[in-house]
């Protein structure tokens, strides 16, 4: 049994989605794999909580673990553990707090497991690098379309083939408001503020619909498994904000849906509402579905699809990425 | 650009291969051939139709490559029109000069649009028209869009492409 010490930074919806997945499943991944997994200490704006042995996962969730005034910095450079989980807050012009999380864990030998896409569409090659040199494993696979898996599936199960392009809709919200306006005839604003109210959509809805997010994970594939050396700003991104009842009538007319989707292919990323014909399976993604489909050289064309969004889903595939690096079979 | 093409070959041997060897040295498709080995013209020749894809700067050099070998071309029609996409524009599409727009495509000759459907909501708020262009080939048809798109930039407008390009 190998026993894995972690702890989480930024103990919001994906944080805390990982600690209940860790009290529901741990037990699956000590029988299955031989990882033991403890969370010895948790950081958040609040401050910190710790146990050598292991917190309480319970407490933990409800913040009533001793709460220290260790910062996720000091928590990062001078605590005990084997890896690092990263789930504060993306910022997509800095890529901070989680840069800078992620550098000193890695400068330090410690492994890191992140769902932040900020600092890996901005910082990749310097990342990787980092890892490289330092010998600390480093994992994303959260990072893009929550438990649909990808960036794990090319390295691994397609590992040999050339990846000739990637594309698909990698954002629940944009795919939430465009079936749900071309399905009732709804205009734009309406939906948007329907899809705040689920909770589908944020308040400050531009990162999603204006594509910002869909141009991250395309910078993220387009590096990480493509070979690609590309920024996020060099992507050229157009959102659905300007998409009326109207245009999607004359879409549906005609025997297409409009969807927004990103594309990577020969060197260039593009994200922009695109005409899919009816029976084409982007076509058939309602609500927050992802998928992708990935042209390879060998394998031809391969789709992937599966909840794009959710603090369990993108939990989900951190907790694959731990048990990943540490498994052995039995 | 796409050329649908009648011509006359001697009924000597190796006339087939000097009429498709200059095909692919110029980069050209060949979409369809009819040989009817004993059908002859009047004038004792094999009459061929063929239909190929080629770039049309490359037409005049394959026909005065068959001239050289004594291959014919009795008649030559560009198969006008082949390739068709369907296309959405969002914006001031009226106010921003539509005629313009369209002129933009059907002044190339090798592109028209064929179909436009106009929907407009209100005064201020932004229309959408729906497109269809056809075009002679499929490289024709990747400029037509690259124009349309030029357009799009100048005039603010938005352009979906379909999802498979051409």
């Amino acid at each position: 049994m190998k026993r894995v010490d972690i702890i989480i930074i930024g103990f919001g919806t994906v944080g805390r989605g990982l600690a209940t997945i860790i009290r529901k499943n741990g037990s699956l991944a000590r029988d299955r794999f031989g990882v033991d997994i403890r969370i010895v200490g948790i950081a958040d704006l609040r401050g910190s909580m710790m146990d050598p042995e292991g917190l309480d996962i319970d407490d933990a969730l409800e913040w009533k673990c001793e709460i220290s005034p260790v910062n996720s910095i000091e928590l990062i450079s001078k605590g005990e553990y084997d890896l690092m989980v990263e789930t504060t807050p993306s910022d997509v012009t800095t890529g901070e707090p989680a840069f800078t999380h992620i550098k000193t864990a890695l400068n330090l030998g410690k492994a890191v497991v992140t769902s932040n896409k900020g600092p890996i569409a901005l910082y990749y090659r310097e990342l990787m690098e980092l890892s490289e040199r330092t010998g600390s494993p480093f994992r994303f696979e959260a990072s893009v379309g929550g438990a649909m898996p990808i960036i794990n599936l090319i390295r691994d199960n397609l590992a040999g083939n050339q990846i000739l392009g990637i594309k698909g809709i990698f954002n629940g919200t944009c795919n939430y408001i465009l079936t749900r306006m071309a399905e009732e005839g709804l205009p734009y604003e309406y939906v948007l503020s329907e899809a705040q109210s689920l909770g589908i959509a944020e308040a400050d809805p531009s990162y999603d619909v204006d594509g910002i997010d869909t141009a991250e994970k395309l910078t993220i594939l387009a590096n990480a498994v493509m070979g690609m050396d590309i920024a996020y700003h060099d992507v050229s991104v157009e959102g659905i904000r300007r998409i009326t009842p109207d245009t999607l009538k004359l879409a549906l007319d005609k025997g297409y849906v409009v969807k927004l989707i990103g594309e990577a292919v020969n060197g260039k990323i593009e994200v922009a509402p695109r005409l899919v014909p009816r029976d084409h399976p982007f076509a058939l993604m309602r609500g927050t579905l992802n998928i992708a489909e990935i042209t390879t050289d060998l394998s031809g064309p391969i789709t992937v699809m599966g909840r794009g969004a959710g603090a369990i889903e993108a939990a989900s595939a951190i907790f694959s990425d731990i048990i990943s690096i540490y498994r052995s079979e039995r | 650009m796409r050329v649908a093409m009648e011509i006359e070959l001697k009924d000597i041997p190796g006339q087939l291969f000097g009429a498709l060897g200059p095909i692919a040295d110029l980069g050209g498709n060949i979409i369809s051939i009819a040989h009817q080995r004993d059908l002859r013209t009047p004038r004792g020749t094999i009459p061929i139709k063929i239909t190929i894809e080629i770039d049309e700067s490359h037409l005049d050099d394959l026909i005065a490559r068959w001239h050289d070998v004594g291959i014919t071309v009795m008649q030559k029609g560009e198969e006008r029109l082949h390739e068709s996409v369907f296309l959405i524009l969002v914006g001031h599409i009226v106010h921003t000069d539509l005629k313009s727009t369209i002129d933009a495509v059907d002044s190339t000759g090798f592109a028209e649009v064929v179909d436009l459907t106009l929907s407009m909501p209100g005064i201020d708020e932004e229309s959408s028209a729906g497109i269809t262009i056809k075009a002679t080939g499929r490289t024709e048809m990747e400029r037509a869009i690259e124009i349309l798109e030029q357009e799009a930039v100048n005039k603010e407008l938005l352009l979906i492409k379909p999802l498979e390009e051409v």
